[in-house]
């Protein structure tokens, strides 16, 4: 599902209700039922067997079923409430060095085999006009596994009513305390995946993803001003447990933070004053300040400018007609001294952090996932690359990042988590703080925009405090910082300690045509920079 | 399986209401059948099909709704589909803003299916990427493209005896031409709902022409310029702030169409008397369903009238509380222009920047419609009325609703691409706001 569907789902782009026009909805109850193994298994291996007596030299077949389920509210309405299902059989060959992918939800076994047959038809039809051919890097078969995200409750086995008075609660809780209108959501994700190849693998994957995302609006009729305050919950690769408002994993300060456990109506008690102290907030002016970024900001500045360039097929050209290219290229690795940012800046990338959006056993064709550097004490030392891609940087092992985003997409490089490492001095935001004279110190994400080779861009954010002398003077309104990649990384110039270190992350990170989508987190600990331009946004209009 | 007609749609749909025990009951079938190939580095990198067809059934017992919906198109399966969503209409809370079923409405007919596009296959894709491809190579540039054609139809039928049907076809081609030097960028696209009148190597040539006309910026002071946004750079920023013509948000006082002290701004003159924007799902050049996805019937529209805010869209609900006509959002949308091609817009300029393109747009402030972004593959300094050289790209800072009142000229309409079926002129805009620079190509 894309943002903008995302967003005519859950009447929060357009303000009006819509049924979903795709997916299989279905009842609560048969949420649970789990698939049958030898099914998938016996469907697969027709796909497989059938691309080969096609032709193929090498085929993948990923069976899946996708299910969301969404509660939708705005102030005292639920309204809509939908479970959905997608179910079909994605099937990837090469054939004359050439890839080929069809799709279908006709899991009957002979169109299932068809499609595999058109797969290989669709390769060879391509390997005319193909000058390189595919080079995969050797990756040995799983055989038989399985895996989970480890929740501890399964959000799909809370009853709906539980979700509906919880977002009531909420809601009302907002309400009373200032808000005009509120918009809020459960968005839940699960990813039942089913991947064999004519290598040997047969993995079964049972993905959890969370969100739990509100918007809250005060409105001035006077002036006409109105505010929106979004919610500072994260994604999350976790279970219903992340809804536990737990005392021990909220991090105090100008405003309430949260690790690993959200306090959903602490947060829109919260965003209620604040979106009504945004109303009279004075004006930032604009001009060059030191900024002290939240990881609940600085997770979406990681993944524009550093995720983002970082990516080898956007490197190499892949995406120049989408997304782009990067300023992140080969050259610039190979000369290993190229000074992505300041020595104190350490960035890697993984599919293993526990509680994260992108945590898996196995990406989408079957490697095996682990964390690796991208930049080590500010030098640019890698790349995100899969199992057609490594050999041109010279190495033979898939980084396991590839991804698709349903059984009808095929798999392709996605962004691997990507986060920041915590320093290694102790130090807190407070402490941090103490040594700014004159700052903004930036909590949430708002607006946010980048260059195709990703090296000028632009920040909002939700919440903005302007820091004077060391101190927190009080709250400014209209801030945006633009900056240049390399030059931000640059300026970085103190990190808070691991025991800050959160993550934050994406439902809806976009990218490849036809597009599709991928969850992404981002960790960091509270970070400065140092010196960079601020400008301010408000305008006028007649 | 994947793409009914007419007779097939209603038969299935017409099950559904045969199994339905709901007080109300409504059902949506919609099915596409698509291809697709995408290339970079002047080589095919992926290519697929993937078809796929689902029924949706809504079924309603006083204010509470239910959902559920299949791809399985048996007896049984239909039936458990109706039974699935009565189930869920059951759990639902009620909900307040619960609005009945529409009747039945006459809809007008929108001609947007071309056997010409339903019968593309993977060799026409291969081609039409080659085509692309070999340009590039000979003019040391390097492509990247990416072609999408399917089918699709949607069907719905109630148990007040709303019944619509609409099908149609398109191909949607966008390419990026890079020198091989990298200095230069250059892009263009094209869409068609007949294939037929898809030109994919004259899109790629104009792409290619950019990029070798890019090659070496020259980099321009951020500041307040006139610059001439060729329809595809406007178009995002136009249809933005036309998703925001929501009479609930206005009527709410959070949207820029709100009026200081309360109620909206419809009515007034916002943007300058040249401009007039309408939707209209029987324009020929961007034909649409001619109902909206409640059986709504979609209209000719006038939103923005020489100026003035005509219309606001409604959702039932809404128009129900403020007790008006419950006019859709609209499903496509025509920009008024003038008779000038971009090249007499670039000959009546004395200074100015030519922008192809606008990308990674984002709202700033809802609140004045405030967007940032950049300019993208083919940025030109234009001087005397002629292009004088490239320049860097800028990041902007700009809102439409000021742009559309520093509107110097507008060009001809012409349509865009794919997921916006939007006929949008060319636009000269005076002192429209750059920034900061960009070292992207």
């Amino acid at each position: 599902m894309d943002r903008r569907r995302f967003l005519k789902l859950t009447g929060l782009g357009m303000g009006t209700l819509a049924v979903p026009v795709s997916g299989r909805v279905i009842a609560a109850e048969e949420l649970l039922s789990p698939g049958d193994l030898a099914h998938k298994q016996k469907l697969a291996d027709m796909a497989l067997d059938a691309a080969k007596k096609a032709g193929a030299s090498y085929a993948d077949a990923r069976v899946g079923r996708y299910l969301n389920q969404f509660v939708v509210t705005r102030e005292k309405n639920v309204q809509n409430i939908v479970n959905t299902e997608s179910y079909g059989t994605g099937i990837r060959v090469i054939a004359n060095g050439t890839w080929g992918f069809a799709a279908t939800n006709d899991m009957k076994p002979e169109s299932v085999a068809q499609a595999a047959r058109d797969a290989v038809a669709i390769a060879k039809a391509n390997s005319k006009f193909q000058t390189n051919p595919v080079n995969l890097a050797p990756n040995k078969g799983a055989g038989k596994v399985s895996w989970a995200t480890p929740i501890k409750k399964n959000a799909f086995e809370i009853p709906i009513k539980d979700k509906v008075d919880m977002l009531m609660e909420v809601n009302s809780k907002a309400m009373a305390n200032g808000a005009d209108f509120i918009n809020s959501i459960f968005f839940l994700v699960n990813e039942q995946k089913f991947f064999a190849s004519t290598e040997g693998s047969y993995i079964d994957q049972d993905v959890h993803r969370l969100w739990a995302p509100f918007f809250v609006t005060a409105v001035d009729k006077e002036t006409g001003k109105f505010r929106t305050r979004q919610s500072l919950s994260q994604p999350v690769g976790m279970g219903w447990e992340y809804l536990d408002g737990d005392a021990a994993e909220k991090v105090p300060g100008v405003t309430n933070r949260y690790r690993w456990s959200y306090d959903m109506v602490e947060d829109a008690i919260a965003a209620a004053k604040q979106a009504k102290e945004k109303l009279t907030a004075p004006s930032i002016e604009p001009g060059k300040y030191d900024l002290v970024l939240d990881p609940s900001h600085l997770w979406l500045t990681i993944h524009e400018s550093v995720g983002h360039p970082l990516e080898l097929d956007r490197v190499l050209g892949y995406e120049a007609n989408y997304a782009g290219t990067s300023f992140a290229t080969l050259d610039k690795w190979k000369s290993r001294d190229f000074q992505y940012g300041s020595k104190l800046v350490n960035l890697y990338a993984d599919k293993i952090q526990p509680g994260s959006l992108g945590a898996v056993a196995y990406d989408d064709e079957g490697v095996k996932t682990r964390q690796w550097d991208l930049v080590k004490d500010g030098v640019l030392v890698n790349y995100q690359a899969i199992r057609d891609q490594v050999h041109m940087l010279d190495q033979k092992e898939s980084h396991g990042c590839c991804y698709a985003d349903s059984w009808s997409s095929v798999q392709f490089q996605r962004m691997p988590n990507v986060s920041l490492a915590p320093g290694s001095k102790p130090l807190t935001p407070d402490e941090m703080i103490k040594d700014v004279e004159k700052g903004i110190y930036i909590v949430g994400a708002g607006s946010y925009s980048i260059d195709q080779q990703r090296y000028n861009f632009q920040f909002g954010g939700q919440l903005f405090y302007e820091i004077e002398n060391g101190e927190i003077k009080g709250m400014v309104e209209d801030v945006a910082y633009q900056s240049n990649t390399q030059e931000f990384w640059n300026s970085c110039a103190a990190l808070c300690d691991k025991s800050d270190y959160r993550l934050g992350g994406s439902f809806f990170d976009g990218k490849g045509q036809p597009g599709q989508v991928s969850a992404v987190s981002h960790g960091s600990s509270t970070a400065r920079f140092d010196g960079v331009n601020v400008i301010n946004t408000a305008r006028k209009i007649g | 399986m994947a793409i009914l007609n007419k007779d097939e749609a209603r038969s299935i749909l017409e099950k559904v209401m045969k199994y339905s025990q709901s007080e109300e009951c409504e059902a949506n079938l919609n099915g596409n059948a698509g291809g697709n190939i995408r290339y970079a580095l002047n080589t095919v990198t992926t290519a697929g099909q993937v078809n796929d067809t689902t029924l949706v059934v809504q079924s309603g017992f006083g204010k509470r709704v239910g959902t559920a919906t299949v791809n399985e198109f048996d007896e049984g399966s239909i039936e458990k589909v109706v039974r699935r969503s009565e189930e869920l209409a059951r759990l639902a809370p009620e909900n307040p803003e619960w609005v009945s079923i529409e009747g039945p409405h006459k809809y007008g007919a929108s001609r947007a299916y071309f056997e010409s596009t339903d019968s593309i296959d993977p060799d026409y894709r291969a081609k039409a990427a080659a085509g692309s491809i070999e340009p590039a190579k000979k003019n040391k540039a390097t492509a990247a493209g990416f072609l999408e054609d399917g089918t699709s139809f949607q069907a719905m039928l109630n148990s007040k005896g709303l019944f619509a049907y609409h099908i149609d076809t398109g191909c949607d081609f966008s390419v990026t031409m890079r020198t091989d030097d990298l200095t230069g960028s250059g892009w263009a696209t094209s869409y068609a709902n007949d294939v037929s009148r898809l030109d994919t190597e004259a899109t790629s040539q104009r792409a290619l022409d950019k990029a070798l006309m890019s090659r070496d910026a020259k980099a321009l002071e951020p500041g307040k310029y006139t610059v001439i946004l060729e329809p595809n750079a406007c178009v995002q920023l136009i249809s933005n702030m036309a998703g925001a013509f929501d009479a609930r948000l206005a009527d709410e006082g959070r949207s820029f169409l709100s009026k200081d002290g309360g109620g909206t701004r419809l009515g007034e003159k916002m943007f300058d008397e040249r401009v007039t924007l309408y939707s209209d799902p029987l324009h020929p050049d961007v034909p649409v369903a001619a109902w909206d996805q409640d059986g709504r019937p979609r209209e000719r529209v006038v939103w923005i009238d020489k100026g003035v805010v005509k219309n606001l869209f409604y959702s039932r609900f809404w128009a129900q509380e403020q007790k008006v006509a419950a006019t859709p959002p609209p499903g496509n949308g025509i920009m008024e222009g003038g008779k000038k091609s971009t090249a007499e817009l670039i000959k009546s300029t004395e200074r100015g920047i030519l922008v192809t393109r606008l990308w990674y747009i984002r709202t700033v402030d809802p609140q004045t419609q405030l967007y940032t972004g950049l300019t993208r593959d083919g940025t030109f300094y234009i001087e005397g009325g002629e292009i004088k050289y490239p320049v860097k790209n800028f990041r902007f800072n700009e809102s439409p609703v000021i742009m559309l009142n520093n509107l110097e000229e507008l060009g001809t309409p012409e349509r865009v691409s794919a997921g916006n079926p939007i006929m949008m002129p060319a636009m000269k805009i005076r002192e429209f706001t750059f920034t900061s620079l960009s070292d992207a190509v």
